[in-house]
């Protein structure tokens, strides 16, 4: 088979899109998580997974021979991102602004720069079941999470369904997360601050042209204005979770709630096969 | 001058909910934004603008479609896999490096410039607010960030201001790291849940790899009182001090859906009982009232 790549993404932090996530994943059973936020991993958290490996991740940077190196400046006027930075006598490389384009070599006519590699942080891959855990760590400090996104990602298997765990916000790292996806669920609580960062979100899937849907998560808390705003704009929302204290209690515990809520695994089921109609239309 | 971050690791902790309160309680404050991506400050502040600022954060390849020869080097060498079978430039892949421009052999490639946003200086009602929006999908959010830093520190010296409170977005990577530098205080808001826990440790880690003097409070700790006891011995344990614990009350909801802070909506409940004590620990804490 082919599989569905879906992503779960929302505008605002903390409104449930690990715990969709995974008990989505764990509901369907025989598929391959992906949690592409890399600044603050959780899946593992809720899931408990088996490691059965981990590897460094290293972004391309450049090194500098400085032999060869004769200061003609071509390197630092060509870098974007002020990552070299050179005099008459010196060279300097800040690293952690590099994006790794391959630019520098590229103009420098002495040959004189390498392509050298940077640790950013640590992958990891397990299992739970037959359910498989693919996350990346991002070193404390590292400020570019992308590149580890991309690594994850190059780990898509697609003979199986793929649910990629999207980091919040809608900058680079979201970008880079739902990217390709057939699909992509935004999780959104009922309040001001949840319908606002909904709005920007739908905006950055509709310019990328995402098929998308809502569930409403902690529904019952603050107003009807997230509903309001879907049924005029035509969006669809795919499930409505309540809030509940034994929700939230078994989530602060670290377990997934369709596993202690036995009826939830039907409905992620019943979220899942709308996603696959709703991709596929 | 004095700078506090109000920072979590975790998403929907409640930092916007604690900054606004803040800004209120000191009276007189710049109060800097800075989750460009999905900032929800204005919300409870309700600025007046009275700056508007273009932010060009990045760069965009550009092919002339009459000088492409479709020789297909600028493709190869896309780190990025910008460059599409149709030799158009997807822009949400192009990062603006000008690798492209550089390998064209007919020169029909160009960088622009783009407007990845706009940067705001508005009038609230407890001083100044920075703030910012990226637009969507772009690049960048850790230079406008900056941004908004240096707008909010020119504000300040500009008006005689003497605290500025910086809302920080989700996470520990370029956005957070740019509000967190520099700054005399990073508040942590944390949750008594497993990832609540797992995030803290690492914003924590952040603070100290960027010497920023670490405080944690615990929101909702009523929700899982044991989770609530390990972050409060993993505190003590490694030096750390707890600024406050906030019960979980449904008027916070109920204030954000208004439009208010909670220490004005409900100035008497527990919870903004608690954001007042913590307040006046970081008062107390940077000399703030003398």
């Amino acid at each position: 088979m082919v599989g569905l790549i879906v992503s779960v993404a929302s505008g605002k932090g903390g409104t449930g899109k690990t715990s969709i996530a995974v008990n989505m994943a764990i509901s369907i059973g025989n598929v391959q998580l992906l949690d592409c936020d890399v600044e603050e991993p959780n899946a593992h958290l809720l899931l408990h997974p088996e490691i059965i490996g981990e590897e460094p991740v290293y972004t391309l940077t450049p090194s500098i021979d400085e032999e060869l190196c004769n200061h003609c400046g071509k390197c630092s006027g060509f870098c974007q991102y002020n990552a070299i930075f050179s005099t008459h006598e010196r060279i300097l490389v800040f690293p952690e602004l590099c994006h790794g384009c391959g630019g520098c070599i590229l103009v420098c006519p002495k040959g004189a720069i390498k392509e050298g590699r940077r640790r950013i942080g640590t992958l990891k891959r397990g299992y739970r079941g037959d359910l498989e855990l693919v996350y990346g760590e991002l070193d404390v400090g590292e400020p570019m999470a992308t590149p580890m996104i991309r690594y994850i990602k190059r780990l898509i298997d697609k003979g199986r369904n793929v649910i990629l765990d999207s980091p919040p916000g809608i900058s680079c790292p979201v970008i880079e997360t739902v990217k390709g996806s057939d699909f992509c669920i935004l999780v959104t609580e009922p309040t001001p601050f949840g319908l606002h960062d909904l709005k920007i979100a739908v905006q950055v899937l509709e310019d990328m042209a995402i098929p998308f849907g809502v569930v409403v998560n902690r529904a019952g808390i603050g107003d009807r204005k997230v509903y309001d705003y879907c049924n005029d704009r035509g969006i669809p929302i795919l499930l409505e979770i309540p809030y509940e204290r034994r929700i939230a209690e078994l989530y602060s515990r670290g377990i997934p709630f369709s596993l202690e809520m036995a009826e939830y695994r039907g409905r992620f089921r019943k979220l899942f096969s709308d996603v696959e109609r709703l991709a596929g239309g | 001058m004095r700078r506090v971050t109000v920072l979590s690791g975790k998403g929907g902790t409640g930092k916007t909910t604690l900054t606004a309160s803040f800004s209120i309680l000191a009276g007189k404050a710049v109060v800097a934004d800075c989750d460009v991506d999905a900032p929800d400050l204005h919300m409870l502040l309700h600025p007046e603008i009275v700056e508007t600022m273009e932010f060009k954060g990045s760069k965009l390849a550009v092919i002339d479609e009459g000088r492409c020869v479709r020789c297909g080097l600028c493709r190869e060498k896309c780190r990025f896999n910008a460059i599409t079978e149709s030799f158009k430039v997807d822009r949400f892949s192009c990062e603006g490096c000008g690798v492209c421009v550089a390998v064209c052999p007919v020169n029909a490639v160009v960088l622009n410039e783009r407007v990845s946003g706009y940067a705001y200086i508005s009038r609230v009602r407890c001083g100044f607010m920075s703030h910012a929006i990226l637009n969507p999908g772009e690049a960048n959010s850790g230079k406008l960030v900056t941004l908004v830093r240096y707008n909010a520190r020119m504000v300040a010296e500009r008006e005689n201001i003497n605290i500025i409170l910086i809302d920080a977005p989700p996470g520990i990577g370029c956005p957070v790291i740019a509000s967190i530098t520099g700054v005399d205080a990073g508040l942590i808001v944390t949750e008594p849940t497993a990832s609540g826990i797992h995030d803290l440790k690492r914003a924590l880690q952040l603070l100290k790899h960027f010497n920023v003097l670490p405080l944690v409070c615990v929101n909702m700790y009523d929700l899982n009182r044991d989770n609530t006891g390990k972050i409060l011995s993993f505190c003590r344990d490694n030096g750390v001090e707890v600024a406050g614990e906030i019960p979980f009350n449904p008027k916070v909801t109920e204030a954000m859906v208004r439009g208010e802070t909670i220490v004005e909506y409900s100035p008497k409940c527990d919870a903004a009982d608690e954001i007042r004590n913590i307040w006046e620990r970081i008062s107390t804490l940077l000399e703030l009232k003398k």
